[in-house]
């Protein structure tokens, strides 16, 4: 009794641990080399994230134990699988802190959630003459789903304009938003400029008028807690892979209500609950858009990078990523030349920035010898390079394991930069 | 450091700050345009053909130091040549850039970019107003990209 007493006090008021990067860096394996003779130091987290030992040991245990189908057989390893891979589900929606875990969909990633609900929500809402609007600071994926929708239905993409930081122009975006609108689709997070969108009121304003929202959480479920209830956004994508787990595993989360007035989004086995030739009957929620065999093995991966996160903390997580970013910007600002594109006050811990008179492909060449990895390029977000009117960037983007020597290392390498290309 | 500087050569970045032959030509009778949708390199290469002899080149756009200054040099190596010898050289460079030939001994200056084949990906940005230069020859009237 007394002991039990202890250990809930200790839960409870457990004083906030420093957090110790050295500690989280012993779990990621691939951390731990050097790339042109120079230790790795990876900056293309907004990329993909490193996995860290617990996940691969989850994906591998899986596969050394309890691989088999799911939801179809009797025995006992399709028994444990389905068991893991619905655990999986269920820490998903602790995750994202959703109201039902048959509001979770396994998908292959955040690509394919926005080309889910396009496809689904989408066809049947938005006819001839509505509106969609995004943002100008929109990743590919949620841009060229809602171009294919439009031009099928006669619809009309209206994309809300940005500020010269990077932000979301608030009273332009609002006029937006009328009698045509079918959906709001923007993102949490942007990719290329770090800019975190102030998604709670973009959902109410929107909801005002009736108008669902879905957020493209593709970089900002990584950094900083998600609530979809607080939110009460309609639909949230993100991925795996982005969030230190597998390849080839997304989420999209959405309402129940409007789940289930949608129609399939793919035919197969698992989405059925009867077929006949004449007929078939759907299944219900989530596997109603969950034909086919799923990836079992990237959920219970998924799985493991969610307890992950979650036993660190994602506050945790985010207060350390932010003291980096200032740490970073304090010290870019420095390097001669040098412009940082976007300085959203509200930001992630992303940086694209561009050298004066250098191309970010020849930067992106020279830190890789010196072993820092980063991404140069359009970032698949080739509008948002025409609105800042430069072909391309440099970014860096941080993750957990990230440290204060690595931003040094990067500063370095921009000198080395210099030094090479004048 | 040295697969850095055999890279970025100081010809090629002399011709990648100061690209010759940039410029928008009064009288060419053929162009292409070349795009490499990975970094965002664009060119516009201009041609003066007078029968088979390529008497004038130019072009324009913005691209990385390697594509600008390949661009830069391909428009001084080959004026004056004919398309027949372009063709040829530019199968050379290709077996230069992608590591396929070592001997440099026909190529004059392009030798500089011998370097390249050490940076497998940036073999695009090395043969992009090769490529185009082909497209131009051809008549083609589409964007090459490197895709
Ligand atoms: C904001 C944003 N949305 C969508 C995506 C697409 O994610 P995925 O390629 O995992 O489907 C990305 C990935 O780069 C992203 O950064």
């Amino acid at each position: 009794m007394g002991t039990a007493t202890t250990a809930s006090h200790d839960v409870g008021h457990r004083p906030r641990r420093p957090f110790d990067v050295q500690r989280v860096r012993e779990d990621f394996p691939i951390l731990k080399q050097e790339v042109h003779g120079k230790p790795l130091v990876y900056l293309d987290n907004a990329a993909t994230t490193q996995k860290p030992r617990q996940v691969i040991e989850a994906e591998q245990q899986f596969y050394l134990h309890d691989n088999s189908n799911i939801h179809r057989g009797v025995h006992e390893l399709s028994e444990r699988a389905t068991q893991a891979y619905e655990d999986g589900r269920e820490k998903v929606r602790r995750f994202l802190n959703a109201r039902e875990s048959r509001e979770i969909i396994f998908v292959r990633g955040t690509t394919e959630a926005i080309n889910l609900v396009a496809q689904t929500f989408g066809r049947e809402r938005v006819g001839a003459g509505d509106e969609i609007v995004i943002s100008a600071m929109e990743h590919h994926s949620n841009i060229v789903p809602w171009q294919i929708l439009c031009q099928e239905k006669g619809a009309r993409l209206r994309v809300a304009p940005i500020n010269d930081r990077g932000e979301l122009i608030w009273e332009e975006f609002l006029k937006l938003l009328g009698a045509r609108t079918r959906l709001v689709a923007v993102t949490h997070v942007s990719n290329v400029l770090g800019t975190v969108n102030p998604v709670k009121a973009i959902v109410d304003a929107a909801h005002r008028l009736d108008i669902p929202v879905l957020l493209d959480g593709a970089q900002a479920a990584p950094h900083q807690p998600v609530d979809v209830q607080a939110l009460d956004c309609d639909f949230y994508a993100f991925s795996g892979h982005k969030v230190y787990g597998p390849t080839g595993v997304g989420v999209l989360y959405g309402k129940a209500k409007l789940l289930e007035a949608m129609p399939p989004y793919q035919g197969g086995g698992d989405m059925i609950s009867s077929v006949t030739f004449e007929k078939t009957t759907y299944n219900t929620l989530p596997y109603k858009f969950e034909a086919g065999t799923p990836n079992v093995a990237g959920v219970v991966g998924l799985g493991a990078a969610i307890d992950y996160v979650s036993e660190i903390g994602l506050e945790r997580i985010a207060a350390y990523e932010q003291e980096l970013l200032q740490d970073a910007i304090r010290k870019l600002e420095k390097v001669p030349g040098l412009t940082m594109i976007g300085a959203a006050r509200q930001k992630a811990a992303v940086i694209s920035f561009v050298l004066e008179g250098l191309h970010p492909h020849d930067v992106g060449t020279v830190l890789d010898q010196e072993g820092v990895a980063v991404r140069t390029g359009h970032h698949c977000a080739q509008p948002l390079m025409d609105r800042f009117q430069v072909p391309a960037t440099t970014r860096a983007s941080f993750a957990l394991y990230n440290t204060h020597q690595e931003v040094d290392a990067l500063v370095a390498g921009l000198h080395k930069v210099r030094e090479v290309l004048g | 450091m040295s697969d850095l500087r055999t890279l970025y050569q100081e010809v090629i970045l002399d011709h990648s700050k100061r690209p010759r032959n940039f410029r928008l030509p009064a009288d060419s009778n053929r162009q292409a345009e070349g795009f490499n949708p990975l970094c965002g390199d664009r060119i516009t290469l201009y041609l003066k053909l007078d029968g088979d002899r390529i008497t004038d080149l130019a072009f324009q756009g913005s691209g990385c130091a390697i594509s600008t200054a390949s661009a830069s040099l391909l428009t001084e190596t080959l004026r004056g040549k004919t398309t027949a010898e372009a063709e040829e050289l530019f199968g050379k460079f290709h077996d230069l850039v992608t590591g396929k030939a070592k001997g440099t001994d026909s190529l004059g200056k392009l030798a500089v970019f011998s370097g390249v084949s050490e940076f497998p990906i940036r073999v695009k940005c090395a043969t992009l107003a090769w490529h185009t230069l082909k497209s131009a020859l051809e008549g083609g009237e589409k964007p090459v990209s490197t895709e």
